[in-house]
């Protein structure tokens, strides 16, 4: 029997110290009262945990992988490609896993009524997306760099330039959101939503790769982001296993 | 091979720009069964209102199946699941239908239940909760209810609501101080 009392109340045996945030995370001040006091319980993965919802291309509009085609002209701020792969632990595609993601526009302000960062809005930016992978688990779309932005977090704090991601996995459980950092940021260092995952070797995977091979020549650049999901026929914590 | 999972990070302030498609307050439209509705309220260390959350429902029909291998469509087409955001007050509701008793192994039901997702600003990683339902014998049996002390059961079981057809939940994502409203559980997976 494992002693809940003394883990981390949420990494598996086999995870990395540090390479999932605390709920309980200090130095990012929203944590403070959202954050469980009690220890998890851990739940054993029935029917109910294996399985989930899957969504089909239908569901899908014209230019959701494309978030600098949704308006009458082009938004402002550097183009580029985001293409990725979504896997499972065991290194498996995730097939048409539902991928949702969500930005700032290139001056780091979200078209949102509660953002009132004093930058301009662009009528030609909304900053949210959709795709679906394919039989590889491939995805990508097209967009523009984000801005960073500040935050009432502690005195002077700013954002990194990040993409917010939600994904769907095979099971309820895969469920992930994360978000997407880019390569050199000195930001990185001073955010605590970031460095709440303590382990530096996870917190590189959430840094997209800068891929020359994929840019489009004399008109956009291109950035890699690869995302792990759990899997389904994962059992750590079965009955006779602990 | 094995591959380290990616790490979780917050949904943040502004999730619905790119959420919202996906949001409903019908959990299994047009599927057959106890139409129900369940309301209540997303609450905060202080007790206060968490006005910038999402639940998310994972549920079987009323004969105990989980519409899983159909990709749907449309939300209105993704029976069994649904995403709801919270008011501006910190309420939150949706419909459904009462879910049939699933496995737990080859041996042994589940009571009926739905499995709550919960994200929030200030949540770096989402949390897992369930509901189970009022007045249900195969609550005192069930597998994953036993694994939850006695004493905090209570905070997965929703409560008769104003009217006949409804059922009441909160979620109170930590209990700060004794004597306020106990915090629900959550589990680890």
């Amino acid at each position: 029997m494992l002693d809940i009392e003394t883990r981390s109340p949420h990494i598996r045996p086999q995870d990395p110290p540090g390479s999932q945030p605390d709920y309980f995370y200090p130095p990012y001040a929203s944590s403070l009262l959202r954050a469980p006091s009690k220890p998890l319980i851990y739940l054993p993965h029935t029917i109910s945990e294996r399985t989930g919802p899957v969504f089909g291309h239908g569901l899908l509009q014209p230019n959701d992988n494309d978030l600098t085609a949704q308006h009458a002209g082009q938004p402002l701020g550097e183009r580029m490609l985001v293409h990725g792969r979504v896997l499972d632990e065991d290194g498996r595609p995730v097939r048409s896993a539902l991928v949702e993601v969500w930005q700032a526009n290139a001056a780091g302000r979200y078209l949102h009524k509660v953002d009132q960062h004093d930058a301009p809005l662009d009528p030609n930016f909304s900053g949210a997306g959709r795709v679906i992978t394919d039989e590889q688990g491939r995805f990508q779309f097209r967009t523009i760099k984000p801005g960073a932005y500040p935050w009432g977090n502690h005195y002077n704090a700013w954002r990194p330039q990040h993409i917010h991601f939600s994904l769907f996995g095979a099971g309820i459980l895969s469920r992930l959101v994360t978000q997407m950092y880019f390569p050199g940021d000195p930001l990185h260092a001073l955010d605590p939503i970031f460095n709440s995952i303590t382990d530096p070797n996870a917190r590189e995977r959430l840094i997209a790769r800068f891929d020359i091979e994929k840019t489009e020549p004399a008109f956009a650049l291109a950035y890699e982001f690869n995302i792990v999901l759990r899997g389904t026929n994962d059992t750590p914590f079965e009955e006779g296993k602990r | 091979m094995s591959q380290p999972l990616s790490g979780s990070q917050t949904v943040g302030p502004y999730f619905s720009i790119g959420l919202s498609p996906l949001c409903s307050e019908e959990v299994a439209s047009g599927s057959q069964g106890e139409a129900i509705m369940v309301e209540g309220h997303l609450l905060d260390g202080d007790g206060l209102p968490v006005p910038d959350g999402f639940l998310e429902i994972w549920q079987a029909d009323a004969s105990g199946r989980y519409i899983s291998e159909q990709p749907a469509s449309s939300v209105a087409e993704a029976v069994g699941y649904g995403r709801i955001r919270t008011c501006p007050d910190g309420s939150f509701r949706f419909k459904t239908i009462k879910p049939g008793a699933v496995p737990y192994d080859a041996d042994r039901m589940q009571a009926p239940h739905l499995v709550v997702l919960v994200f929030m600003r200030g949540l770096l990683r989402n949390l897992v909760t369930r509901l189970y339902f009022p007045d249900e014998n195969a609550n005192l049996t069930d597998p994953v209810l036993q694994l939850v002390p006695a004493e905090r059961r209570s905070t997965l079981i929703a409560q008769p609501g104003s009217k006949p057809d409804t059922l009441h939940w909160d979620i109170v994502m930590r209990q700060q101080k004794e004597n306020t409203k106990p915090e629900t559980v959550f589990f680890a997976w």
